[in-house]
Formats: C-alpha cells, sequence, structure tokens
C-alpha cells in the first residue's frame, strides 16, 4: 500500500525523520529530545516560537531559506510558552503559502482544555498531545510518519477548516492521542462507531478504503 | 555492602518513593529511556530539574514577600512552569501541591498560597533528600544494573 505523492512519501522507513520540539522548560525540552532520539529521529530542540521561526527561516530575516537542506519532517510544539503560546506559532506556520504549512504540527499540553484542543485542530494542529508525553506518544507518532499508517486520500473531520492541510497526516491519526481523555465518536464518521478504538484497528481499517 | 545488599536496598528505596506517593509513572518512564549510552538519564533529568525549581522557588519566595499586595497571576504562571516540571519527573506530591497552591492564587487567598508554598517547600525537599540518597547508591551499583534493554 503506497502513499501518492506529498510530503510525507519522501519519509520511507530508512530514511531519518527530523523533528523541530519547542518547548520553554530545559526539562521537557531535554525528555521531548531523548524520547525522539530513542524512536529513531534526528531532533532539533529550541526554547521559543520565536527561534523556532528564525530556524525555519520564517522570521523574515531569511526568507531564502532551502527548505531542503532543513528537511523538518514534524514539528512538535509545547502550548503555553512565554512571549508565543505554541497555537500562534502553529497559526503562522500554517499561514504560509509554502511547503512550510504541510509540515506536521503536533501540541502538546499539561491542560486538558477542550477549547484549547479544539481550536488547535481546527487551526491545522495534527495532533494534540497531554504532558507528560510518554515514549508510547512519540513512537505512535513516529511510526505513523514512517508510513504505518500513511493514507494519502483526503478526508475532512468535521473540525477541520481548510482542505490545504496535509490530509493524510491529519484526521484519523490526529483524534488518536486526544482521544485518550476524551471520546468524541462523531469525531470518526466513517470508522468504527465505538468510543474509544485502537489505533490499530483505526489505521487498518483506513487502509482497507483506500 | 555487598553488591546484592546494595541492589537489594536500592529497590526498596525505589519501591518506598512509590508507595509514599512521592513518585509516579512518569518517573518510570524516565529510567526506561535510560540505555548502555545513557545510563544516567533519569538522574541527569531531575538533576536539571532541582536547578529549575530552585530558580522558581525563589521567585515565588520573592512574589509572596510583596509589599504592595500579591501578583496572583504571576505566581499562578510561575507555580504553572513547577508544575509543568514535577509533572515530568513524576514528582506526584510535589505536583499535587502544586495545584493547591494555584488554585490559592486563583481563589486569591494570600493566606493559602503562604500555607501552601510551606508545604511544597517540605515536599519538595523530602524528595530531593530521598532521590539523592536513591541515585548515591544507585550509581555505586552501576549502570549495568539499571539500565533498559539497550534500543
Amino acid at each position: 500500500m503506497n502513499v501518492t505523492g506529498n510530503v510525507l512519501t519522501e519519509v520511507g522507513a530508512a530514511r531519518e525523520l527530523h523533528v523541530l520540539a519547542i518547548d520553554d522548560s530545559h526539562v521537557d525540552r531535554k525528555v521531548i529530545e531523548r524520547l525522539l532520539k530513542i524512536s529513531s529521529c534526528k531532533v532539533t530542540v529550541v526554547e521559543s516560537g520565536t527561534r523556532a521561526l528564525q530556524y525555519l527561516g520564517l522570521d523574515g530575516e531569511n526568507s531564502s531559506i532551502d527548505f531542503d537542506s532543513l528537511k523538518v519532517n514534524l514539528i512538535m510544539t509545547d502550548y503555553s510558552m512565554p512571549e508565543m503560546i505554541g497555537y500562534e506559532l502553529l497559526k503562522k506556520i500554517k499561514q504560509e503559502s509554502s511547503v512550510f504549512r504541510e509540515i506536521p504540527v503536533v501540541v502538546m499540553s499539561s491542560e486538558n482544555i477542550l477549547t484549547r484542543i479544539d481550536s488547535c485542530l481546527e487551526e491545522g494542529a495534527e495532533d494534540f498531545l497531554l504532558k507528560p508525553v510518554k515514549l508510547s506518544d512519540v513512537k505512535r507518532l513516529t511510526d505513523f510518519m514512517r508510513g504505518e499508517g500513511k493514507i494519502a486520500e483526503k478526508q475532512s473531520p468535521k473540525r477541520r477548516q481548510s482542505d490545504n492541510c496535509t490530509p493524510s497526516l491529519s484526521t484519523m491519526f490526529s483524534l488518536t492521542s486526544y482521544h485518550r481523555n476524551i471520546t468524541s465518536p462523531e469525531l470518526l464518521p466513517s470508522l468504527s462507531p465505538s468510543a474509544s478504538p485502537s489505533k490499530k484497528s483505526r489505521v487498518s481499517k483506513k487502509i482497507e478504503l483506500c | 555492602m555487598d553488591r546484592n545488599q546494595s541492589r537489594r536496598q536500592v529497590a526498596a528505596m525505589k519501591q518506598a518513593l512509590f508507595d509514599q506517593g512521592l513518585l509516579d509513572e512518569q518517573y518510570i518512564q524516565l529510567e526506561e529511556l535510560q540505555d548502555a549510552a545513557n545510563p544516567n538519564f533519569a538522574e541527569e533529568i531531575v538533576t536539571l530539574y532541582y536547578r529549575d525549581s530552585s530558580r522558581l522557588i525563589a521567585n515565588i519566595d520573592q512574589a509572596l514577600k510583596e509589599r504592595n499586595g500579591l501578583d496572583f497571576n504571576k505566581m499562578d504562571n510561575i507555580m504553572h512552569q513547577f508544575k509543568g516540571s514535577s509533572s515530568s519527573i513524576g514528582a506526584k506530591k510535589v505536583k499535587a501541591e502544586c495545584t493547591v497552591f494555584r488554585e490559592c492564587c486563583r481563589a486569591r487567598n494570600a493566606e493559602g498560597c503562604m500555607r501552601s508554598f510551606q508545604q511544597l517547600k517540605k515536599e519538595y525537599a523530602a524528595l530531593r533528600k530521598k532521590l539523592e540518597s536513591y541515585f548515591q547508591l544507585a550509581r555505586q551499583i552501576g549502570p549495568s544494573e539499571r539500565a533498559c534493554c539497550p534500543k
């Protein structure tokens, strides 16, 4: 089962996933870095949204940055940060009219606030992880990015506003982990109606639909 | 003390930390991230936590001494950070006390904040002391005893 052309096709099992992680907490930066390294990712960790935008070349200072040389495949950002919260960073990235808006952005937060989760997903976040982030969360994310659950078809869940967001990672995967605590069957219209289906069953079901 | 005895004591110390509610499963998560190349990861993270916490505790201490009225929002923000990193290392009791403190902030309860903060400092000190003993003994045993299966 192969994925049709989009940013994710290049992320094969052999290829290294480069993850950009953002967190103002030094402890959390170290932990996420370790979690990602153990999951065989290349990791760049920065302490703020501003730094992240600088790194990506989106801060207006260096607009001729070569995305290919950066090759960030995934962005994981903390929500609550001084100066620029994760949601703002997410917005800025998704507002880019370039390859940058294609990069999946995952938001992490210690607070399980539905409206917060909602607004992040609506703004195009691929997933919302509750802190403290566990190895199983990261492994699931990276396994998925590497192709165990890659689906190319577009699907718009109720909450998604723009069709131009990366379709494959977004929908059912994005609902996996935030479903850990909040089960809303209506967000999975075409899949199993059970309240909390395992990720595996959702993935395999989706594969059948391809 | 021979190795077996040390090993047993380390295990007992660790168990006590969990039984007494000082640590939760997030700490186990940290130890599971250890391997031959990173045998002391949990301790490194905890050390980082001490550093961050000292700063945050000092900031709250300072804030609570404000003569012109307490800045509850500021203290709540600081405590949010403290709670976050406490949660990341599995410091269960400390984290719970952070929540109490934040509730006092939201209720604009100065007395409550001060009481809670005293308690928090106590819990923090107790945890720190026990962890320091634990790590000290664990180091004596050596990494091969503590590391998980190499990744």
